[in-house]
Formats: structure tokens, sequence, C-alpha cells
């Protein structure tokens, strides 16, 4: 019996593709095996991310409507043979998704994997309250940014009303994912610090990924970040927060400014 | 950095734009909803339908869309005495 996550966040482009791309491949890389899901109907990305735009055949909806059969539509991953891309479609809009279909579709995954990773579109319509409606869990990803903080404390809000845990009366459980953490502007004051997000948000923390050239370059060339290099600040983050979610205890790296203190000072001075 | 920099001049953002161009050129033209190798899989399947009777589930559809030449390919588990019959 799989757990389903859902990767949510109310605010557009703050990393939830990213983000279930790299939960995904880690998870698989750690032997479980995983199912990716993208719930953005209409805006499909996540089989950019993961590489497997070409290979596309069946979406979600096609499996929902009954028009494919799930093992037709998955798109199983080449790098890892224990993870598989549900595609979104690109073509129809999200009100094609039905209750029912979703459901079914859903209870399908959970029987068949270890873990079903949603990746939830931006906002909170339709699509979005699908993606989160089925979660056993929910990471929610926050950019150190008002706009984005603001919005997650939205998406909390709906996670504790709108879906079935929450309305069968359970807790969800909610993680945070804090992304695109620049930690020599955090050390110079100029952007939230992680415990003001903590507190304002009060979801536990279950990493941070900071700013970094190697998440785009991972996006670039179709190959979750984890997997593309697993040795980079961004994929060990992600890598500690797979751990976690197994259940292991793992210290929170807080990533600091490493530049040396001379550095700094021309940094600075050119700033 | 620097050694990966030495070996990989070329960088991400080349692959990238590769990427985009050749997905994009697919989905533009789709946009009139006539995917010619969706079109041609829902006939082969028309067409074996015609003789024998297969189950959905056991139809598996591989496709790689590529910049020259795409490839569908179309693996269907045929029950076997079902076959030798329309044979005879």
């Amino acid at each position: 019996m799989a757990k389903i996550l859902v990767v949510t966040s109310g605010k557009g482009g703050v990393g939830k593709t990213t983000t279930t791309a790299a939960l995904g491949a880690a998870l698989a890389q750690a032997g479980q095996s995983v199912a990716v899901v993208d719930f953005d109907v209409g805006l499909r990305n996540l089989d950019l991310v993961m590489g497997a735009e070409r290979r596309v055949v069946y979406d979600l909806i096609n499996v929902v409507n009954g028009d494919a059969k799930l093992n037709q539509a998955l798109i199983r991953d080449k790098r890892l043979e224990n993870l598989s891309l549900l595609p979104a479609s690109q073509t129809r809009d999200k009100d094609a998704l039905t209750d029912e279909g979703v459901a079914r579709v859903m209870n399908e995954l959970r029987e068949k994997f270890d873990w079903v990773i949603c990746d939830s579109p931006a906002g909170i319509e339709r699509g979005a309250t699908l993606a989160m409606r089925h979660a056993d869990l929910a990471v929610v990803v926050t950019n150190p940014e008002v706009s984005s903080v603001r919005d997650s404390d939205r998406i909390i809000g709906l996670l504790d009303s709108k879906t079935l845990k929450a309305e069968r009366g359970e807790t969800m459980e909610k993680h945070l994912i804090l992304t695109r953490y620049d930690a020599a502007r955090a050390d110079r004051g100029d952007m939230l610090k992680i415990d003001d997000v903590l507190e304002i948000l009060s979801i536990p923390l279950l990493a941070i990924i900071p700013e970094s050239m190697e998440v785009l370059r991972a996006s670039n060339v179709g190959c979750p970040v984890t997997l593309n290099n697993p040795l980079c600040a961004p994929s060990r983050a992600y890598i500690d927060a797979v751990r976690r979610l197994k259940g292991d205890t793992v210290p929170m790296a807080i990533p600091s400014d490493k530049k040396s203190l001379l550095n700094k000072l021309f940094t600075r001075r050119a700033a | 950095m620097s050694l990966r920099k030495m070996f990989n001049r070329r960088g991400s953002a080349p692959v990238a734009r590769d990427r985009l161009q050749l997905i994009l050129a697919h989905e533009r033209g789709n946009a009139g909803g006539s995917d010619l190798v969706m079109i041609l899989r829902e006939e082969i399947l028309a067409v074996i339908a015609k003789h024998v009777i297969v189950e959905q589930d056991k139809v598996q559809i591989r496709l790689d869309r590529g910049k020259d030449v795409s490839t569908l390919g179309v693996d269907i588990e045929l029950p076997v005495p079902l076959v030798a019959r329309k044979a005879a």
C-alpha cells in the first residue's frame, strides 16, 4: 500500500515540479517503487523535467476517462526502473478530471507502488484541490519570500479542510521544504529567516534547498537533480528529506555562506 | 566546478533549447487535434481488433518523438487459441 504525498504551494514557480522529480527519484534511488503524477492539466511540465516528454502516449485524463489502462499510461523511467511517471494531459482542461475518476486512479496507484507523489498545479482551484484530495501527507514548497509564504499559509488551510483525511477528522501530516534559499542574502539580512518562516507557517521543516545552478542544469537536461548530480548541495538536501520521510532522524543541514572573510569583504565592496 | 566546465564546455542550455524545439514542434503540429502518431495507433488497434479480441490492458504502446523521425511500437499480447482458430 502506497503512501500518497502531495507536493503543493499555492504560488507558481517556487519549485513544486523540481521537488516532485527530486523526491521521486531519491525515493526510487533508495529502493522504493515510486509513481510521480502530474496534476497540472493543460500545462504539464513534469514530463519535461523528468526527460520523458518524447515518450508520452496516454495521460491522466485518458486513464480517468477509461480510454487507457493505468499500466498503458505509466511511463517507466529509463534510468530508474522502479520510478514511473503518469503525465498530465496537454490538450484538455482540468474540468475533465472527475472526482470518481481521480479516486479510482489513486486507489489503483496505491496498490501498485510504495509511494505516489502528486505534483499539484499552482493556485487553489480544482486541479490543486484534486491533487491534495487523496493525500496521506503533504509537502508544502515555499520560497523565503512574502507572497510565497502567504500562499503557503492559504494552502495549509486547504490541506486541513478540503482533503479526505481532513473530512474524516484526521490530521494531515504536513512538511515544509524551503527552496531557493540563498545563504549570502540571509546572512545580509535581506531574506526571510528560516525561523521566521517556520514560526509563521508552524509546520515542521523537511529540507532547505539552497539556490543552486545544479537545479537549473538538471531541468535543462531533463533529469531529476538527485540523479543528475547526487553529490551537489540541493541533491543532498533532497536525499536527507527522503530519509526523514522514511522515518530516519537526520540532522538538518543549514546552508551557509561558505566564502572566506576576505572574499566576503571584496564581494560587499563590489555590490 | 572548473573541471566540469573544462570537460563540458557546451553547458546544459543548448540541450534545453534542443529539447524544447523538438517537443514544441510536435505540440504545435497537434494544435488542430490531429496527431498522426495517435491516429496510427488507433487505426492499427482497430485493424487488429477486426481479427482477434484484444484486451485493452494487453496492449503496450511505446512512442519516441524525434526530430526527423518518430517511432511507434505496439506490443499486443494475442491469445494463442484464438489466433489458431482464426488461422484454421
